[in-house]
């Protein structure tokens, strides 16, 4: 009788190409990235810390609603949103805004959004994507029918998809990755695990060594990788993404990665179940500091530079604050309108209704 | 015209759209060479390719996710659920998702998919599978619910369904699978979604149905007209949305109802129907609006069904309460 459980979990190692020093440990994975490229992966995660600083800040003055921090989480978020065409789909979980204001979501959109403004889910044309998921792993299934539909049409795309390591004990989750590998349909899975589930450490959710060998289980590539090195992520999506365009199959990645913030907005208190040790821990891998390292020993980022983005960022966001505030309010006959094709005569007799307790 | 069971008109429907339109997928567990465990998808992966009916892994919940994904794509896929009783498995999916999806995107996504699942008692299934659930996905906004009585019907509203740019549910009774055949056209056709038929004239009383049922309500009104009561059968066919007109014209008419449903009593579509009864036609009734139902239990075990599963006879004796009101 062979075990086999051991020697499974040690085929998956971290996948690093910058590390913490800011230094390059694997030149051979290096991307083919031109020095725009990278200084624009720089100023889109600086951009989204500012942004993530500033809705903090709004939240707490009551200008937004609903909001998962992202800080810590940017390498993981835009390094492998940047390996995306536009014609990729994506069905992100509740935390990942960034990659859909990246993809082409308009920042007043976002933040309509966040206030429960049903425009705020309205997709621009070209941006194929669905507004966040709330329930954790139900958008795991859904990619699993997107990628299907892409491989049906023969379009060189993917599905991608995020969740956390939380989302990793739901059925769907399981039920996701299998039906993709029995399809071999192009869909990337991704598993941001920042280690805690609200407040349940990863420990407690599997008795699993990685999150990226339950592909295994799924019989489809699995990988996991440094969720603060931003070029590793971009690198594990841009080949798992060719793979998958070129009828391989989905890829799960896992990203490791922390939140420095609370759970969203809504009352969660980190320091109930991590400790201050642990965060300062994290904060040493921050993927904005070793990538500020390696670009301005490359010469190519300036502290000029940068805050050039953060004025940039702020400013816009000033405005997109702005116009959220002027788009005009929902009215209940909104929400009719956007149930059905056709109105059925209940939706009907109170679409009448509600126009008359509107207009008055 | 042809001569068909109620599951062949099902098979012809999809046949109908399968050929109509590219974008209509076929699958579910069970749905491919096998042709489905009732033979509802008989010969239409031989027929049309594995690329369009094709098998799923076992899984409600990846089925409905599936049908979510496909639709993003602009595919209008035709899951089947193989027995309604595993609905629970996949409300998210139609509860969650599905019947969310215009709401939600703003009108900017849209989702027509058509759920067919069978349901009904009387044929001695194991638990969990002839549940009348249908009061489950009633109450969820965004999603129709269909449940044809007949072949003819089954034919014309499942077309529907499939041309439909929103979700609908599809509910194939399994006792009306096989039961009867009647002539069905052999052309394509649709029959409304929304709308009930009145199945039998009558000036007594009125009795509002659907799937089984409504033939449990016929043969009532065959024996109450042996005593000389008149009663009129309104099958609703869809249940969601429900066809007031319909019903309170017939109410004006005949001042009494009985509405018969094979599901438990407690909420549920009856009891959405006696409502719309009372607030729009109160000083029309003779007497108070009475259901037949089977009993708040969990659904019977099956050898007690003929039991619990309510009957003609039930319907007869609450239509004399309600004449001798």
């Amino acid at each position: 009788m062979k075990h086999v459980l051991e020697s499974v979990e040690s085929q998956f190692e971290m996948f690093q190409i910058l590390n913490e020093d800011g230094k390059i440990v694997n030149k051979d994975d290096m991307p083919d990235l031109s020095d725009e490229e990278l200084k624009e992966l720089m100023r889109r995660m600086v951009y989204t810390r500012i942004l993530d600083q500033r809705s903090i800040a709004l939240n707490r003055q009551g200008r937004l609603g609903f909001y998962a921090p992202t800080a810590g989480q940017e390498a993981s978020q835009l390094g492998s949103q940047f390996a995306l065409e536009k014609d990729d789909f994506i069905l992100p979980g509740y935390r990942d805004v960034p990659q859909l204001i990246w993809q082409g979501l308009p920042l007043y959109q976002a933040f309509l959004f966040s206030r429960g403004h049903f425009h705020g889910n309205q997709m621009p044309e070209g941006v194929n994507a669905l507004s966040p998921q709330i329930i954790i792993g139900a958008q795991y299934v859904q990619t699993a029918g997107v990628a299907l539909g892409i491989k049906k049409r023969g379009r060189k795309a993917v599905a991608v998809t995020y969740t956390g390591d939380g989302g990793t004990s739901q059925g769907d989750f399981y039920e996701g990755i299998n039906f993709a590998g029995a399809y071999k349909a192009p869909a990337l899975f991704f598993v941001q695990n920042n280690y805690f589930a609200i407040s349940v450490p990863v420990e407690k959710q599997t008795n699993a060594k990685t999150l990226a060998q339950k592909a295994v289980a799924a019989g489809i590539e699995g990988i996991q990788v440094d969720g603060m090195d931003v070029l590793a992520v971009y690198a594990v999506t841009k080949h798992s993404r060719e793979r998958a365009i070129n009828g391989e199959g989905p890829t799960l990645i896992e990203t490791l990665t922390y939140r420095y913030g609370p759970h969203t907005m809504a009352g969660d208190d980190p320091t109930r179940y991590r400790t201050e040790d642990l965060d300062n821990e994290w904060e040493k891998k921050d993927p904005l500091v070793r990538f500020r390292t390696f670009l301005e020993e490359k010469g190519i980022w300036s502290e000029e530079e940068e805050n050039k983005v953060i004025e940039e960022a702020k400013d816009e966001i000033k405005q997109a604050i702005k116009k959220a505030d002027e788009y005009p309010k929902q009215k209940v006959t909104d929400f009719i309108e956007n149930m059905f094709e056709e109105l059925p005569h209940n939706l009907q007799e109170q679409m009448e209704e509600y126009k008359e307790k509107e207009s008055k | 015209m042809a001569q068909m069971t109620m599951i062949q008109a099902i098979t012809d429907a999809m046949r109908t759209e399968l050929k109509n339109d590219e974008n209509v997928l076929v699958f579910g567990e069970d749905v491919g060479q096998n042709g489905g465990v009732f033979r509802a998808t008989e010969g239409l992966q031989d027929e049309f390719g594995e690329e369009r009916v094709f098998d799923t892994p076992l899984a409600e919940s990846g089925i409905g996710g599936l049908a979510v994904g496909l639709a993003l794509e602009g595919y209008r896929p035709v899951p089947e659920i193989q027995f309604f009783g595993f609905v629970y498995e996949v409300m998210d999916s139609i509860s969650g998702q599905l019947a969310r999806m215009r709401y939600r995107s703003g009108g900017h996504h849209t989702a027509p998919v058509t759920i067919r699942s069978p349901f009904g008692g009387g044929v001695h299934t194991p638990e969990l599978h002839a549940d009348s659930l249908e009061g489950l996905i009633a109450q969820q906004p965004g999603i129709k619910v269909v449940i044809p009585s007949n072949p003819y019907d089954a034919k014309g509203l499942l077309i529907a369904a499939i041309r439909d740019n929103d979700p609908v549910l599809f509910l194939e009774h399994m006792k009306l699978y096989r039961s009867f055949r009647e002539e069905v056209p052999e052309e394509e056709y649709t029959v409304e979604i929304g709308k009930a038929e009145v199945k039998r004239e009558g000036t007594d009383v009125t009795l509002i149905s659907y799937g089984a049922m409504v033939h449990a309500s016929l043969k009532a009104a065959e024996e109450l007209e042996k005593d000389g009561v008149s009663a009129e059968v309104i099958d609703l066919r869809t249940v969601s949305p429900i066809d007031i007109d319909t019903i309170i014209e017939s109410v004006k008419k005949t001042n009494r109802v009985v509405v018969v449903q094979e599901a438990q009593r407690q909420a549920g579509v009856s009891a959405n129907v006696v409502a719309e009864i009372q607030e729009r036609a109160i000083l029309h009734l003779e007497a108070p609006v009475l259901r037949v139902t089977a009993p708040d239990t969990v659904y019977s075990f099956s050898a007690a069904e003929e039991v619990w599963l309510p009957n003609h006879n039930d319907i007869v004796e609450k239509v004399n309460t309600v004449l001798n009101f």
